[in-house]
């Protein structure tokens, strides 16, 4: 048995009652790890009801197009190809995941209707005795194209008579009660940058993320005897994923069952509702049960991946190192569809300035659609890029002046009591003591006063 | 091509079924004899999820076609410790924190048995060359590593000779 822990440092939990201390610092056994090593975790994909059908989708070979017409003669032709759905057999065709929490509008279809707004987008679904000739099927799939201008910049998706991406919003960006983006507004950079000895401004930007799951995204529907369906889906949010298939189906809640909890790799890459609702609508028409299960290609091109983000920060900063000014403007690329890339937004805007008290703040944060991959969920979202652009930032800033970059932080960390600049008193604020415990960790010498630094007062600054 | 007979040993025990030729092992292991610990990750033998044992070798079994090995034996993870108990190295990937999803956990384990079974004491070179085929995404490699290592040592205090699986499974 191997301990990778250093004993813990208690004193910063010192008001703590010490029998709240039972984890952390001790072994617990995984409850599943049995399972695991043996072989008989059951995933979704290991229940293998009889009569199985196998579900293979046609996907937009275009970024951005018109459907003209699609021919499934030579699909059907295929033997054991028993079925393809097309959006007329979706009850609610239209939707948005996120409109449990009254999000909308529902701006994107579970089989394509008209048009297609990204490569990979599904259009139709190819339903067979075999996954071979679901295969065969979705290649054999005509659709008449009539190409779009597409956009894959977020700055030209916003930039005048750039082409629209999705109609359903009316424009290239996601609207937040009335306003074009998420702002934050407090205290008057434009002044700051006036006042200040230096002004410093620099871009980020990330690519797109896929999450990878070593499983991929899939389910396996089974029709029941009293007209239920159970649903076997390695989905990261069962109740979510089972209220939204409800919704697509317009059947109530309890028609539907979902046998999850067995997810092999996430990482936020299996939150969107993207494979249950057309199984589901196969598994009805045909009465028996279907898969549906990414290929790994599939998984790459369409399961959505960790916004892309481009990041523009101006800092109004001081000879001492004071930043007294901070402006943000940043972009994240929805994609064709909103998902929850809106939410993403607002969470990077809940996350700026960075945990640092900056006296005037000043951020747009725009949630653009463009014809790529639609973004969603991944570990942290609209937060990580967000901290890697300040945190290079801060580097960044510290080289200009030729500064010791932990003590540029620790001057500028915010302190128990601070008024952030969401109008939010900051409390249990711990970055100095982390900033100093990690100095101390990797022998990064400090002067004795930023050694005596507190999150609990402003003295000594 | 009409479909045939083929026979495999699968954990030591003969068996037959029906196979289209093409048809991969793993296909014939999931679908046809239930045996559902080997896992498709990728199918194109990139990530190593489907790794089992043919003639105590690690294949990618989404990349076999069963007909090239009839007659041959294969292990699964399924075959590794019987009646509840862990060998080694299952009870040492347990106590290492090395699964989290466990999804790569069957294949992890058994690049692990060929290769402690072919050398009592590798190094952690070694090890990390048996498991570059194998794609992990959640745990990280490093506890895969020590746990193998730890699951060697303890396999020797064991006294248990390579070349053969573990004859008295350690109970946990
Ligand atoms: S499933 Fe065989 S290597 Fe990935
Ligand atoms: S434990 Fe999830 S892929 Fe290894």
């Amino acid at each position: 048995m191997t301990y990778r822990l250093a004993p813990i440092d208690k004193r910063p939990f010192a008001a703590e009652r010490e029998d709240d201390f039972t984890v952390i610092g001790s072994v617990v056994q995984r409850s599943d790890a049995r399972g695991h090593v043996t072989g008989r975790t059951e995933f979704f994909e290991d229940v293998a009801p009889p009569g199985l059908l196998h579900l293979k989708m046609h996907r937009s070979a275009r970024h951005h197009a018109r459907i003209r017409g699609v021919d499934l003669t030579a699909a059907l032709a295929v033997p054991g190809v028993t079925r393809i759905l097309t959006h007329a057999d979706i009850p609610n065709n239209l939707y948005t995941p996120l409109k449990l929490i009254g999000v909308g509008p529902d701006d994107e279809p579970i089989l394509a209707v008209d048009k297609v707004r990204y490569l990979g987008e599904p259009i139709c679904a190819v339903v067979a005795e075999s996954e071979a000739a679901a295969l065969e099927g979705a290649a054999r799939v005509r659709v008449d194209y009539e190409d779009l201008p597409a956009v894959f910049d977020v700055e030209e998706a916003l930039a005048e008579g750039a082409p629209l991406v999705n109609e359903y919003h009316g424009q290239n960006f996601f609207k937040y009660e009335g306003h074009h983006c998420r702002r934050i507004r407090f205290g008057d950079v434009e002044k700051a940058f006036g006042q200040a000895d230096h002004v410093f401004e620099w871009r980020y930007e990330s690519a797109p993320i896929e999450q990878a799951p070593t499983e991929t995204t899939g389910c396996v529907v089974v029709p029941q005897a009293d007209g239920r369906l159970r649903i076997h889906s390695d989905t990261q949010a069962c109740f979510f994923t089972l209220d939204n298939t409800a919704l697509i189906l317009e059947v109530p809640f309890n028609r539907l069952r979902i046998v999850g909890g067995t997810v092999g790799g996430g990482f936020g890459g299996k939150v969107d509702v993207t494979v249950e609702p057309v199984a589901c609508v196969a598994a009805m028409v045909t009465d028996r049960p279907v898969k549906f299960v990414y290929d790994r290609d599939e998984e790459m091109q369409v399961s959505s991946p960790r916004a892309a983000e481009r990041i523009y920060i101006k800092d109004a900063v001081m000879d001492d190192g004071r930043i007294i000014g901070r402006k943000v403007t940043l972009y994240v690329d929805s994609g064709a569809y909103a998902r929850h890339t809106p939410y993403g937004t607002t969470k990077a805007a809940a996350h700026l300035p960075g945990p640092y008290s900056i006296p005037n703040v000043w951020a747009d944060c725009h949630c653009v659609f463009t014809n790529r991959t639609p973004s969603s969920a991944m570990r942290g979202f609209g937060v990580t890029i967000g901290d890697f652009a300040l945190e290079s930032q801060m580097d960044r800033v510290a080289r200009a002046l030729s500064m010791d970059p932990l003590r540029l932080r620790l001057l500028n960390a915010y302190r128990d009591g601070d008024l952030k600049a969401h109008r939010k008193v900051a409390e249990g604020t711990a970055l100095v003591e982390v900033i100093q415990k990690t100095a101390e960790l990797v022998g990064h010498e400090l002067p004795e006063a930023y050694r005596r630094m507190s999150s609990t007062t402003r003295e000594g600054l | 091509m009409p479909s045939q007979i083929v026979s495999l040993v699968v954990n030591g025990e003969p068996r037959e079924f029906i196979a289209r030729p093409g048809t991969t092992l793993l296909t014939i292991l999931r679908e046809s004899l239930g045996l559902t610990a080997a896992k498709r990750g990728c199918a194109q033998g990139s990530c190593g999820t489907c790794t089992v044992l043919v003639d105590d070798r690690p294949a990618t079994a989404c990349l076999v076609a069963v007909e090239t090995v009839a007659d041959h034996s294969v292990r699964t993870l399924e075959g590794v410790a019987s009646d509840g108990n862990l060998d080694e190295v299952q009870s040492s990937f347990v106590d290492n924190f090395a699964t989290q999803c466990g999804f790569c956990t069957a294949g992890m384990i058994m690049v692990a048995e060929a290769l402690l079974d072919r050398d009592p004491d590798p190094s952690e070179e070694d090890v990390i060359e048996a498991i570059s085929g194998n794609v992990c995404r959640c745990t990280g490699y490093r506890p895969i590593v020590i746990a193998i290592l730890d699951a060697a040592r303890r396999r020797r205090e064991a006294g248990v000779e390579p070349g053969r699986p573990a004859e008295e499974a350690v109970s946990r």
